[in-house]
């Protein structure tokens, strides 16, 4: 067990880490604001990284094949809000039924379940060998910057007469419908929203690794919630504000591949990872949990001895 | 302002928790009508209330809203129409936001929403003002989440929330139910203040005899579904609680709530 290794790998760690805190700020808009445990995200995820791939072989400037797969993500995340909304299917059933479809479907836009993107021959905005430059091509930097740029819109989205609908939806149904709100609309539109940064953040990891795999986007959901709780749980008491608790959920994304990485340089196989992570969400959930009971039993002891 | 023709509801048609809830129910309010229901339970209230902020389709009937027919819109359109306030307080508030959040949300009803600011320096300033009206402090607590309010003080906001632009209809459904009986008083006298200054149609429900004989210019009673009892005017006023009771034991209401008779 070197600890020069661990230390060696941090770079990758920030880099992946801020790439599925993208992917984490939209699992946030879903599960914090609309309430919602929205699944589709692990074929969504694929479905970026898949449309991004082949819009870059077409020829496509790389710009152009990002937002092809925002687009792409955004219409993902439309079916699902159809499906629960249109068609009244729980939203968890909607998320899962969706997330099926797209692993045929993903299949079908790469024609095989696995695509190499090289960064010599295509010109891509990060790549994991430019990890270590110093310099405006490296990836830390560039996926900092997406995150910076996306808080920022989110922000400032969710403070618009629209954006205020959306939080009311999550925040109370009812209270929104009697204030005019078609629910339905802004459940959708969450939706949406969420899965192309979702995708977005698909395209990226296609980048970054230099390939789009079907099963990329397995247990997405799952890392997401990782990262948005363990954000919480870390910098819950000091980052209030909405734009500092898209951080966190950010930081929270760099948090949890830290631990990966810790996990798996104290000789863990990546087999392994999948029972970690979800081991990891299941501790992060519980812990205010249990703080709660905790501070609820210590607090009726406390107020008994008052009495 | 308001008018029901025949406004038909059954839950659960075709099994054996079948519930005709409205049976034929005609009701035509006035501009600046304040009414207040009374019944026992299962008599119909909140039903009639919930058919006219279009919580669930109608059976059968008309509805119309300031001429307007509205029978067949969903819930959020008919909200351009309609301030409402609940019996829970928890309903018509959004816990996680804001108070100024909350106000700000109410004062698009029925408008469109766009990528403008959810809420202006300017409306922060007139909303201070307004809340000045129900005298409870909450206009220096703007930024407060409304979860961390008292029940009392949730149900007030939503009372401004509800009038904030005014509605054509405002229904109250028992509002002040489930408020300690000094708090209640306090958002009753609000509601009284807020309905006399704008000149209010309003609707409101309680369980409490004397509010129902106090409030308002006209009072019904509902019994299955229907309306029973129906006064307003000078005769209203001299109405009292003994009055009311006879009435409830000639219309066969043996299931008088304690609350009822109590209060």
């Amino acid at each position: 067990m070197d600890i020069m290794s661990l230390f060696n790998a941090l770079p990758s760690v920030a880099a992946q880490g801020l790439i599925w805190g993208i992917m984490a700020i939209g699992v946030f808009i879903t599960f914090r604001i609309l309430d919602v445990a929205d699944l589709t995200v692990d074929g969504t995820l694929c479905t970026g990284g898949a449309t991004f791939i082949m819009l870059t072989m077409a020829g496509a400037n790389v710009w152009v094949a990002m937002v092809g797969a925002f687009c792409a993500g955004m219409v993902a995340g439309l079916i699902t809000g159809l499906f629960h909304t249109a068609c009244g299917i729980p939203a968890i059933l909607a998320g899962i039924l969706t997330q099926l479809a797209l692993y045929s479907i993903n299949l079908r836009i790469m024609g095989q379940a696995n695509r190499p993107v090289n960064a010599t021959q295509y010109d891509l905005l990060v790549s994991q060998r430019d990890v270590r430059e110093i310099g405006l091509n490296n990836p830390i930097l560039i996926s900092a910057l997406f995150v910076i740029v996306i808080i920022a819109l989110l922000y400032w989205f969710f403070g618009t007469e629209l954006g205020s609908s959306l939080r009311a939806t999550g925040a109370n149904l009812n209270m929104a419908r009697a204030q005019g709100i078609n629910v339905n609309v802004t459940k959708v539109l969450g939706l949406m929203v969420s899965n192309g940064l979702v995708a977005l953040s698909g395209s990226l990891l296609a980048q970054y690794q230099g390939f789009a795999d079907v099963n990329m986007g397995r247990g997405a959901i799952v890392i997401g919630l990782a990262a948005v709780i363990i954000g919480e749980v870390i910098f819950g008491r000091i980052f209030r504000n909405f734009a500092l608790r898209l951080l966190a959920v950010a930081l929270g994304a760099v948090i949890y591949y830290l631990v990966y990485q810790v996990v798996i340089w104290l000789g863990l196989k990546t087999d392994d990872m999948k029972l970690i992570t979800a081991l990891i969400v299941a501790v992060f959930l519980a812990i205010p949990f249990w703080k709660g009971k905790y501070f609820d039993r210590f607090a009726r002891k406390g107020g008994g001895a008052n009495a | 302002m308001l008018e029901l023709k025949n406004i038909s509801k059954t839950f659960n048609a075709g099994t054996v928790n079948e519930k005709a809830a409205l049976n034929g129910l005609s009701l035509r309010l006035e501009e600046g009508d304040f009414v207040t229901v009374i019944g026992g339970n299962g008599a119909g209230k909140s039903t009639m209330l919930n058919a006219v902020a279009g919580t669930f389709p109608v059976d059968g009937g008309q509805i119309l809203i300031d001429g307007t027919d509205v029978t067949r819109l969903p819930e959020h359109k008919r909200a351009k129409y309609i301030g409402r306030v609940f019996q829970d307080p928890m309903t018509g508030t959004a816990a996680t936001m804001q108070i100024e959040e909350n106000l700000a949300l109410a004062a698009r009803r029925g408008k469109s929403r766009t990528l403008r600011p959810g809420i202006t320096k300017k409306e922060r300033e007139e909303y201070v003002e307004r809340l000045k009206i129900l005298d409870l402090g909450l206009e220096t607590r703007m930024t407060t989440k409304v979860g961390l309010l008292s029940g009392g003080q949730r149900q007030a906001l939503t009372l401004l929330m509800a009038t904030l632009i005014k509605p054509k209809l405002l229904l109250l459904d028992e509002h002040t139910a489930a408020l300690d009986p000094k708090t209640a008083a306090k958002v009753l006298d609000a509601t009284e203040r807020i309905v006399t200054r704008d000149h209010l149609t309003t609707l409101m429900i309680t369980h409490n005899m004397k509010d129902a004989i106090t409030h308002g210019n006209r009072l019904i009673m509902m019994k299955d579904g229907q309306i029973i009892f129906d006064i307003s005017g000078e005769e209203k006023k001299k109405l009292t609680v003994e009055d009311l009771l006879d009435k409830f034991k000639v219309a066969g209401e043996d299931d008088l709530s304690d609350k009822m008779v109590l209060s």
